[in-house]
């Protein structure tokens, strides 16, 4: 079979060719509206702005319950004992460490002793989305969740230098070994890229509460709408006093905890 | 005109072939990590940049340092410095090269790193560095190049590059400065939260570079014929004496300003830095290392005597490059982690093959810088002594 030079040119320029079309008409629902602007089901759960509450009078000090449903139902890997590659999205984290602003030589016993539930605050001011290069990570306008894009995300990090509650984590290896057993109905990450607690709103979209209220037996998780003054978070906020994890920052978390 | 550049002695071609060397194993260290993930570095979740961002940075005031040849060249017509202006932007050059590099090495999707070009986010600090350091790339190659030019054919150069190399001052003072901005902005890290930061990146940067300057103009010296001569190079000397005093005054600012309020936030991460956090201190040694050094050199620049000394200040040169290294590199950013958010103090040492990836990176930088300094030697005909 002969093959010359022009058909080599004339091979590589219609390959060209057809991959700029393929990426123009890729591009192209990109024109006719907002990307991700899915329409949501029927019964979705909505909120002007989506807020948590953490009864730490409620939450039990040895119950793992809602940390192994987020884990389970969002594939996060499990690296054991390798600390430095770890992800997390919800975890216990000592009451000290969890609010140094509240540093008090002398505490109630329940409390210096005490592990606290943290993850991502969803900040109303997220210090995380204003540095991200690419508009990987966002806050939602509609209902206030700071969002992932996991495709888009290139791995730089620096939301993870802005983040003041160390909330985020980074596949530094293929995660997908490490997931014990895998959750279907849920995507798995690549390494390189950051994630983080989304507040479930794939679940959001189908109806359903988080996971991880779903999961508490306790009722220390109470999740709600903050603009609705007649919601579950908004009532207990109203009735019981309630502290934030870091408030002299302005990034104004929608996750509070009742002491 | 780079075709001057494939022309060499034995030594010449000796010396690029180990620097590909050098450069392949970089590569294969740099392939095994896109293999396997960041995972391959020291980095944590905790310390989440570490040697490839220390070395950006540390590099970026490199490339910023061209401006004290281009500026008292051009601006105040210091003929003095007539012939080592180029080699200042050749530096550039190299230098910003290798902060892109190691940008690139250290995302973790860096097929993806075009993204910020599609998504463009004036909000994000590194949106605006990506800018900068680009733009400063290209104003170096177009006026080395421009007036590399017109130097070959003997004419003068053209009268539009004049307005592109004033632009390139002030442009050089922003590429350290938004470096500076995508640290001093966070909330979430004291311990880079402070309004000196971009000051001290530049004073450590206008002696850093032009300490380096003065050490290839010596290399020069004695490896082929081009001599810059001693009074450029006991000007730039008098440069970096200066500027390095501006610094060690901004760091102690600094220690004055964390160690006297008595914040918790403020002293905890110079507390690791010089003496260790729950008996952790493996920075100590280099910051302490880096501390003395710089005043060592600083000390040896102001002192007129061994300034003047030839030898004398190709040692204080290279111990304030040393100190400054470690200073504004592995220092300024690990410290930034530590400790956590959380309180936590984890330590970061960099692996081998994260080494080896810097290494290589460096390789490519002296690659390119020494064929630009062979393009420019053998058009003003001064090659092997």
């Amino acid at each position: 079979m002969s093959f010359n030079r022009r058909d080599f040119l004339k091979l590589t320029g219609l390959g060209a060719v057809s991959a700029v079309a393929a990426r123009a008409a890729a591009a192209f629902p990109f024109f006719g509206g907002a990307p991700g602007a899915v329409k949501a089901e029927t019964n979705a759960k909505t909120a002007k702005r989506w807020a948590m509450v953490v009864d730490l009078t409620k939450c039990k000090e040895n119950c793992t319950d809602c940390i192994d449903a987020c884990h389970t139902t969002h594939n996060v890997p499990d690296f054991g004992d390798d600390k430095r590659h770890e992800v997390k999205w919800i975890w216990k984290e000592p009451y000290k460490q969890s609010f140094p602003d509240q540093e008090n030589e002398f505490l109630k016993d329940d409390l210096s002793e005490r592990r606290v539930l943290v993850f991502c605050n969803h900040c109303q001011n997220p210090p995380c989305t204003r540095v991200c290069p690419t508009r990987a990570t966002w806050k939602r306008p509609e209902d206030g969740i700071v969002m992932m894009d996991w495709h888009r995300c290139i791995g730089c990090r620096y939301c993870m230098a802005a983040c003041p509650y160390g909330s985020r984590s980074f596949n530094w290896l293929d995660p997908r070994p490490h997931i014990k057993t895998i959750t279907p109905d849920y995507p798995t990450r690549t390494r390189g890229v950051v994630e983080k607690c989304n507040f479930c709103d794939s679940r959001l979209a189908q109806g359903q509460m988080p996971a991880c209220v779903e999961a508490c037996k306790d009722r220390a998780l109470i999740f709600g709408d903050l603009e609705a003054p007649d919601s579950p978070v908004r009532q207990i906020l109203r009735e019981r006093f309630s502290i934030r994890r870091k408030p002299e920052l302005g990034t104004q978390p929608q996750v509070y905890y009742v002491v | 005109m780079l075709e001057k550049a494939l022309q060499g002695g034995p030594k010449y071609w000796l010396w690029m072939i180990l620097l590909a060397a050098v450069i392949g194993a970089g590569s294969l260290c740099y392939y095994t990590q896109l293999i396997y993930g960041l995972g391959i570095t020291g980095m944590s979740r905790d310390v989440t940049w570490g040697l490839y961002i220390a070395q950006f940075t540390f590099l970026v005031g490199v490339a910023a340092s061209a401006v004290m040849v281009v500026l008292p060249y051009y601006l105040h017509n210091y003929k003095a410095f007539s012939k080592i202006t180029i080699l200042g932007e050749f530096i550039a050059i190299s230098a910003v090269i290798m902060c892109l590099l190691f940008v690139i090495v250290d995302i973790g999707q860096p097929m993806r790193a075009v993204n910020m070009v599609l998504y463009p986010s004036p909000r994000s600090i590194l949106f605006w560095d990506m800018v900068v350091l680009n733009g400063y790339l290209v104003l170096n190659v177009v006026i080395s190049r421009v007036t590399m030019g017109a130097e070959r054919k003997g004419v003068k150069p053209p009268a539009w590059i004049r307005p592109v190399i004033v632009l390139s001052i002030p442009w050089a003072v922003s590429i350290h400065t938004v470096t500076a901005f995508i640290y001093c902005g966070l909330g979430a890290r004291p311990f880079w939260l402070t309004a000196i930061l971009a000051p001290r990146f530049l004073a450590s940067a206008f002696s850093a570079g032009p300490a380096l300057l003065i050490l290839l103009c010596l290399l020069m010296r004695r490896l082929t014929k081009f001599d810059a001569g001693d009074e450029p190079i006991q000007k730039l000397s008098i440069i970096v004496a200066y500027a390095m005093a501006a610094n060690v005054f901004f760091v102690a600012l600094e220690l004055f300003t964390a160690l006297y309020s008595a914040s918790p936030e403020h002293i905890a991460p110079f507390q690791y830095m010089f003496l260790g956090l729950e008996g952790k201190h493996k920075l100590a040694p280099w910051v302490w290392t880096s501390q003395s050094m710089g005043i060592l050199a600083l000390v040896l620049l102001i002192v007129p005597r061994t300034r003047k000394n030839m030898r004398i200040l190709a040692l204080a040169c290279i111990g304030l490059n040393i100190a400054l290294w470690i200073d504004k590199g592995m220092a300024m950013v690990v410290t930034g982690f530590v400790p956590s958010p959380l309180g936590h103090v984890t330590e970061y040492t960099p692996t081998p093959p994260e080494i080896m990836i810097a290494i290589g990176i460096y390789a490519i930088g002296l690659f390119i810088l020494t064929g630009l300094c062979r393009i420019a030697l053998s058009l003003r005909g001064q090659l092997e002594a």
